[in-house]
């Protein structure tokens, strides 16, 4: 039996970050993964460090996680390739300039600046935006990181520090008694904790429903491609708003030259893996073409998917159970979890620790999808 | 350091230019014999900058991708080359990604 | 009821094969090839206006080369004939293609993937530069463009190319300044009774080596590379001699190549299961005699399935297409199957023979030193990889890429990921069945962003 104060199911980023911070409150904690770390969602995903655009309620948390993407490299030891590169989001109707004027409105109050270009500022500041665009709003600070780099980081970083890492270990049943949480894994191996933390992405809802808390998860395979390498020339993260899915890109080019892009319809899940679908990829080229016609000289070397998980109200749950005393829960990140990894970790490593936040998180407690009471 | 011809050498000439300058290859080379016949690479590899030749000639190894003045790419052991192309080894790429 | 639809991918001697005998049965097969004309690579015809007859270009092989560009040159108004078109993706029963920027969809009731090989490399320091080719690049320059690729060219690897290509430069007028052969005189030696298996073949074998000491050609066995020198361009190579002496060639390229690798992309996207051959150290695709995938209606034949070369690829070709009849409940003949197995078993038994004639010299992988350029795409080291096993615990392959960028540009690992195996496993103390293989990405060659679907404006 391993017993640690706390059992970290799921070895994405969010549960990377969480045993890290906890290590470093000298909270002791075994981190099991099904896989490798970082190997899902947290490792295929765009890369987006942005928080603009997103809800409002979760701009706090998003303030405190850009704050420690800062700080990479005193934290785990390696800056993953976190660039400030800008964030800027673009439209191309009345109802887009609506949309991002509203929006900027709103997010000022909150600590995050935005400046509003119009079509000629756009022009000059981006030339390579196509002739549709008539609005961007720049986020000057958020920015973008190699994922695949980042939850192995943390998950290396919180074993550097102490904390008990399980790769390739399934839990097969999590259980909650007087004494706290049991699990078993796969191989027969059990870990024990008085408290839990459930991180296990699009597997998560197994796990909250084993313990009394269903909730809708459903899966989708956000699908990415990448360019061959350009001249590094399109520095800040690009995000198109509308309401239409086909043109929802959101693309970026890396310091390597790279051109990569996402967005527009989903991929598909084929036994549980993520699978690129290539008539998807042609939608993509053609809106990639209309947003960014500079790009059509170059050519895709690679397509790719990952399994995230969603819920109805595209909010996340994280934070403490609202039923299981001990129990915390983060997953369900609704493709926008990246950027919160970092932040994630710390609060709940925080609440763990201390027994409470400054951060609101009550937009994101599993009470919403409790069943009303007969 | 350079491609030699060996054989076939009777074809009429196709002219083309390399960064602008005046070249001559033959009718049916591929743009990787038209280029590397008077010089030692086509490309520079793009993270160092070292000059790279091609390696495969078949199309699988992606090493020979070339530049044209326009912006596209083409892949110089599997594209014939044809008169009047400019192709840019040592130019920066000014156009990318601009053009409209 | 329609007919069935059924695609050939490539139109090398598997694929003309295979079309063959589909249009033979009197079915019209979709045949999709990148070159502009059918052949293969082993088999490729110059451009129009070239000159050179087929014995010049094909040698002994003249006679089968010009039998698979006749008989697919029959069959041109009887298939389906996608020349110059690049199949990229394989998804939910459909072949997704390129002509140019125009993109195709062809779905299919039956696939047969004739895709070749490529040179099997593994690194030398100083590969990178420009001047070191492949050997089939080596060849390709000669038969399709009459060019060498140098004046004074050094060929250095193993296996049987080696000397073909070397004995072609040497009858074109080029100067072959030396062959190094990894192989050790030893295991030619020891190969004898599997190559016996084909006489023929191996009497040519012998027959090129003689040419080549009549030439006063250099031939070196048992050789270490060290470094193929030069400053950015390629100007010769260091080698190491069996009893440890250093040597120098100067030369204006460098060809190397140990063996083939099939391509497997369009296989493991189609969902064909792979699996290890302990004797290649290859993944190679699960088949069964006949060339039925693990996927229902998707068939392989040729070198993208099992390295039996050029005649052994038409056999497989016939074979893989009979398969794919029957299963269509098409009659067959049994006699012919039985013919066909039998021929490509003993082509299979000299396989192996060249296996353990022309080792693939996988200890080298550990012993390259760090600053070694593995993935030249991306210009990742070994280093650099062996980093991410040591320094970050990547084990797999596909992790290893992922921390890396090995095997991650344009050519999808082709040139790296078989090396880079190697090195892993030297680096974690592991099998190549642990450090797995780089999973097949769409699109499998480089896809134009200009490519857009058919009939649309």
């Amino acid at each position: 039996m391993i017993r640690t104060d706390v059992l970290v199911v799921g070895g994405g980023i969010m549960g990377a970050a969480t045993a890290f911070f906890l290590r470093r409150r000298g909270i002791s904690v075994a981190l099991v993964e099904r896989a490798l770390i970082g190997q899902q969602a947290s490792g295929v995903n765009f890369g987006n460090v942005r928080r603009q655009g997103r809800f409002l309620g979760q701009l706090p948390l998003a303030h405190r996680s850009r704050a420690l993407w800062g700080r990479l490299p005193e934290l785990v030891g390696e800056d993953c390739e976190f660039t400030v590169t800008g964030h800027v989001r673009i439209a191309r109707d009345a109802a887009g300039v609506q949309r991002l004027t509203d929006y900027a409105e709103a997010a000022r109050p909150l600590g995050l600046e935005l400046e509003l270009l119009t079509p000629n500022m756009l022009r000059s500041r981006f030339p390579f935006f196509g002739p549709e665009v008539t609005i961007g709003s720049y986020s000057p600070h958020d920015g973008q990181a190699n994922p695949r780099l980042v939850a192995p980081a943390f998950g290396r970083a919180a074993a550097r520090a102490g904390a008990q890492v399980f790769e390739g270990t399934e839990i097969v049943s999590l259980t909650h008694g007087s004494t706290g949480f049991e699990a078993e894994t796969a191989d027969g191996q059990r870990l024990s904790a008085p408290v839990a933390v459930v991180t296990a992405g699009g597997w998560a809802d197994r796990l909250s429903a084993a313990l009394g808390e269903p909730v809708p998860l459903e899966l989708h395979a956000p699908q990415m491609a990448v360019t061959e390498p350009l001249p590094h020339r399109i520095t800040p993260v690009i995000g198109i708003s509308t309401e239409i899915q086909e043109e929802g890109l959101y693309i970026r080019q890396v310091e390597r030259g790279n051109v990569v892009f996402g967005g527009g319809r989903r991929g598909a899940i084929v036994d549980g893996r993520a699978k690129a679908v290539p008539s998807n990829l042609l939608l993509q080229l053609r809106e990639l073409q209309r947003f960014l016609p500079g790009t059509r000289h170059a050519r895709i070397i690679r397509t790719w998917a990952g399994v995230e998980s969603y819920l109805p109200d595209h909010l996340p749950v994280i934070g403490p159970s609202a039923r299981v005393p001990g129990l915390h829960y983060a997953f369900g990140f609704c493709g926008h979890g990246f950027q919160l990894g970092p932040g994630v970790g710390d609060v709940l490593a925080e609440i763990i620790d201390t027994g409470r936040t400054d951060v609101p998180l009550e937009p994101f407690s599993i009470a919403r999808f409790a069943a009303p009471m007969p | 350091m350079a491609f030699t011809r060996l054989a076939e050498t009777g074809r009429p000439p196709v002219a083309f230019t390399v960064d602008g300058i005046a070249a001559e290859g033959c009718e049916g080379d591929t743009v990787m014999v038209a280029l590397l016949t008077a010089r030692g690479h086509l490309r520079r590899e793009e993270f160092g900058g070292t000059p790279r030749a091609g390696f495969c000639m078949m199309g699988a190894c992606q090493d020979c991708w070339v530049r044209l003045a326009d912006g596209s790419r083409i892949r110089a052991c599997t594209t014939p080359l044809s008169p009047g192309m400019d192709i840019r080894i040592d130019t920066p790429e000014d156009t990318w990604p601009t053009l409209a | 009821m329609a007919d069935p639809r059924v695609i050939v991918l490539g139109a090398g001697p598997a694929g003309v094969r295979a079309a063959q005998t589909l249009v033979a049965a009197g079915l019209r097969p979709v045949v999709i090839d990148e070159a502009p004309r059918a052949g293969g690579q082993i088999y490729r015809r110059p451009p129009p206006g070239f000159t050179r007859s087929a014995a010049a270009l094909y040698g002994t092989e003249a006679g089968r080369a010009t039998a698979v560009h006749e008989a697919f040159d029959a069959l041109k108004a009887q298939v389906d004939y996608h020349p110059e078109t690049l199949a990229w993706a394989i998804w939910d029963g459909v072949v997704h293609a390129a002509k140019g920027a125009t993109a195709l969809e062809f779905p299919y009731d039956a696939l047969l993937l004739a895709t070749g090989a490529t040179d099997r490399l593994m690194p030398v320091p100083g590969w990178d530069q420009a001047g070191a080719w492949s050997l089939g690049a080596a060849q390709i320059a000669l038969k399709a463009q009459g060019c060498g690729i140098g004046r004074r060219v050094v060929f250095a690897g193993s296996g049987p190319l080696l000397y073909l290509v070397a004995a072609q430069y040497v009858k074109a007028g080029a100067e072959v300044a030396a062959v190094l052969d990894t192989a050790p005189k030893s295991a030619q030696i020891r190969a004898l009774p599997g190559l016996m298996a084909r006489p023929a073949v191996l009497a040519k074998g012998l027959v090129l080596r003689a040419k080549l000491l009549r030439a006063g050609v250099p031939v070196h066995q048992g050789v270490t590379l060290t470094r193929i020198t030069g400053s950015g361009e390629a100007d010769g190579i260091s080698w190491r001699d069996a009893r440890g002496a250093e040597h120098h060639i100067a030369a204006e390229a460098v060809a190397l190549g140990w063996h083939l690798r099939p391509e497997t992309q369009l296989a493991d996207l189609a969902g064909c299961a792979l699996r290890l051959d302990p004797e290649t150290r290859l993944w190679l695709p699960e088949i069964d005699p006949d060339g039925r995938s693990s996927v229902p209606r998707v068939y392989l034949a040729g070198d993208g399935a099992r390295l039996l070369g050029a005649d052994g690829a038409e056999a497989a070709g016939r074979l893989a297409a009979l398969a794919a009849l029957q299963d269509m409940g098409r009659p067959v003949s049994a006699a012919e199957q039985a013919r066909l197995r039998r021929e490509i078993a003993r082509m299979d038994r000299f396989r192996r023979g060249l296996v353990t004639a022309f080792p693939w010299p996988a200890a080298q992988a550990a012993a390259l030193p760090d600053e070694t350029m593995i993935c030249r795409c991306e210009a990742i080291t070994a280093g650099e990889i062996r980093a991410a096993v040591t320094g970050k615990g990547a084990k797999e392959i596909n992790r290893a890429k992922a921390l890396s960028r090995l095997g991650m540009g344009r050519c999808q690992g082709r040139f790296c990921g078989v090396a880079g195996a190697e090195l892993i496993a030297a680096a974690a103390g592991c099998g190549l069945d642990e450090v797995g293989r780089i999973r097949g990405q769409a699109p499998v060659k480089p896809l134009p962003v200009a490519a857009t679907p058919e009939g649309a404006a």
